[in-house]
């Protein structure tokens, strides 16, 4: 009759709705627990969310300055210089073909005729130039790469393409300054990976000890759950779901620090931007930064919990006076 | 129900509690755990909700030997007995309903369940409408009765109490032993251990006496 009493049937319905009664239970009560220690709460969440906002912070500045070298890169390009026997109807058929072949963005011709002019204009030797029988210079075309067709081995595939073309004399390839940029963006992502890492670290240090002391704090309660037949996983519930929930808020933080910090360093951005004759805008974080960071925030402040309260709970049995 | 098989019981401290005790409760029985304090009342109870485990010999509660259970089964086998402290061992800043719907809380149950059997429970220890209160704000009889109403909210087969009317006077104190009487009247096994011979004697029920950790005999405490 005894053993009646304790067994209950489980239909699939009652596992459900245990799950949502045990789940919904561990959430309302670990939500209410935080907010009625809202100071301590609210310290912890501040802490994680600087540690988040960092990277997130360095991160947008590598986005923007990408998108901002987008104009740069109309610096970076080909120089075709044809042969001096070809002449100008030849050169613009061929600056045509080259204008439409993908990775180009455009291909202008600066004509032997225009080059002479512009030279004779700026440099101040047109006497001298005068002197001359021919025209000295040749026929120029200037090729820049479309974006996503600028990384340093398109551009030297796109040079010996060029190469190629008997009526080309020699490609110049602003290549050094190419390499340069990409390493010194390479080195920036790479910075932004170490910064995430070891503050990761940090929040899971962060919201572990706090775990740890919200545990030993509740020490009375969690032995009385024990003692009433509460197991170790009811127990470690909800302070998984401080954990999370401290994540969760610490992401949300960092994103809203982090966009202020954007809108209000945005006129500055494009004063400066303007200055070099760019249309540059800053673009603070978004949302896929967002959802990253707060999934981040989740996985971490989980494991942060889970940590201390793997170590904690299993030393806690219950005493009696 | 419950039996013990030349049970011996010595702390880390080296203190010897029970030694050699053997007795057994029946299924549906209600005994008193009786003897001077540190005789191993409180041992024998700890012993059985496996709070201890016993150094010698064998604890059988419910079919389960105590001292082989493993330890991810304990809370189950818990959860067979209800438990009423001497110290209360309420939670004193939750209202009395989150006390005394921890035992079902921990099982998953439905809120409505819960809410449904709370109040039941309750009314059974007379706390009905004392839901949202403190329990310090309660007297100490009424903390007392939270902790018994805690007990058999889950309708355990099983009730434990380590010394229930320790701080109750005699209306109190009758009053709460009427209770479990009334639990044992439906089918429940109780022990209850207590200092309170007259109660004892005036119940009429199996008395189980210890005198230095071993079975002793009720007649020796008569005039204690």
């Amino acid at each position: 009759m005894m053993a009646a009493l304790a067994r209950r049937r489980r239909t699939p319905m009652a596992s459900l709705s245990n799950w949502t009664a045990r789940h919904g239970h561990a959430l309302v009560s670990t939500a209410g627990h935080l907010g009625r220690h809202g100071l301590a709460t609210a310290l912890t969440v501040a802490v994680m969310g600087l540690a988040l906002a960092l990277p997130l912070a360095l991160n947008v500045l590598v986005r923007n300055v990408r998108d901002a070298t987008g104009d740069f890169s109309e610096a970076v390009g080909l120089s075709v210089y044809f042969k001096p026997d070809i002449p100008e109807q030849k050169a613009r058929q061929l600056a045509s073909i080259a204008g439409q072949r993908t990775g180009v963005a455009s291909a202008t011709l600066i004509s032997a005729s225009e080059a002479l002019a512009e030279f004779r204009a700026q440099s101040g030797f047109g006497a001298a130039l005068d002197a001359l029988p021919d025209n000295p210079l040749p026929n120029v075309l200037t090729i820049r790469p479309a974006p996503g067709a600028d990384s340093p081995s398109q551009l030297e595939a796109l040079r010996s393409y060029l190469l190629s073309w008997p009526e080309v004399d020699s490609v110049q390839l602003d290549r050094d300054w190419v390499l340069r940029f990409s390493a010194i963006m390479q080195l920036l992502r790479r910075v932004v990976l170490i910064t995430a890492v070891l503050l990761g670290a940090g929040v899971i240090a962060v919201v572990g000890n706090t775990i740890r002391l919200e545990i030993l704090h509740r020490r009375d309660e969690i032995e009385v759950t024990k003692l009433v037949g509460g197991t170790n996983a009811f127990v470690r519930r909800p302070f998984l779901y401080a954990g999370v929930l401290y994540g969760l808020a610490a992401g949300a933080i960092a994103w809203g620090l982090v966009a202020i910090a954007g809108v209000s360093l945005a006129p500055a951005a494009e004063h400066l931007a303007a200055a070099y004759g760019s249309s540059f805008t800053l673009r603070g974080p978004d949302v896929y930064e967002l959802g990253a960071l707060l999934l981040g925030g989740i996985v971490l402040g989980w494991l942060g919990a889970w940590i201390a309260a793997a170590r904690q709970l299993a030393r806690i049995e219950p005493r009696t006076a | 129900m419950i039996s013990f098989e030349r049970v011996g019981k010595r702390y880390p401290n080296g203190r010897e509690a029970l030694t050699d005790l053997s007795f057994e409760v029946h299924d549906g029985e209600m005994v008193f755990l009786t003897g001077r304090s540190g005789a191993g009342k409180s041992s024998v109870l700890k012993l059985i909700a496996l709070i201890e485990r016993p150094t010698r010999g064998q604890v059988i509660v419910n079919g389960d030997n105590t001292g082989r259970l493993a330890l991810r089964r304990v809370p189950y086998f818990r959860r067979s007995m209800g438990v009423v402290f001497q110290d209360h061992r309420l939670l004193m800043d939750r209202p009395v309903f989150d006390n005394v719907a921890l035992p079902l809380i921990v099982t998953d149950t439905a809120f409505r369940e819960i809410e449904r059997r709370v109040r039941a429970a309750l009314d059974q220890v007379g706390l009905l409408g004392k839901e949202r209160v403190a329990p310090l704000e309660l007297s100490v009889g009424e903390q007392q009765r939270v902790c018994i109403a805690r007990a058999i909210v889950s309708k355990p087969p099983l009730l434990l109490a380590d010394e229930p009317t320790g701080n109750l006077d005699a209306t109190l104190a009758a009053e709460v032993m009427g209770l479990f009487r009334r639990f044992n009247e439906v089918g429940v096994t109780v022990v209850v251990a207590t200092h309170d011979l007259p109660l004892v004697r005036e119940s009429g029920l199996r008395e189980i006496t210890l005198d230095d950790g071993r079975l002793g005999t009720p007649a020796a405490h008569a005039d204690g």
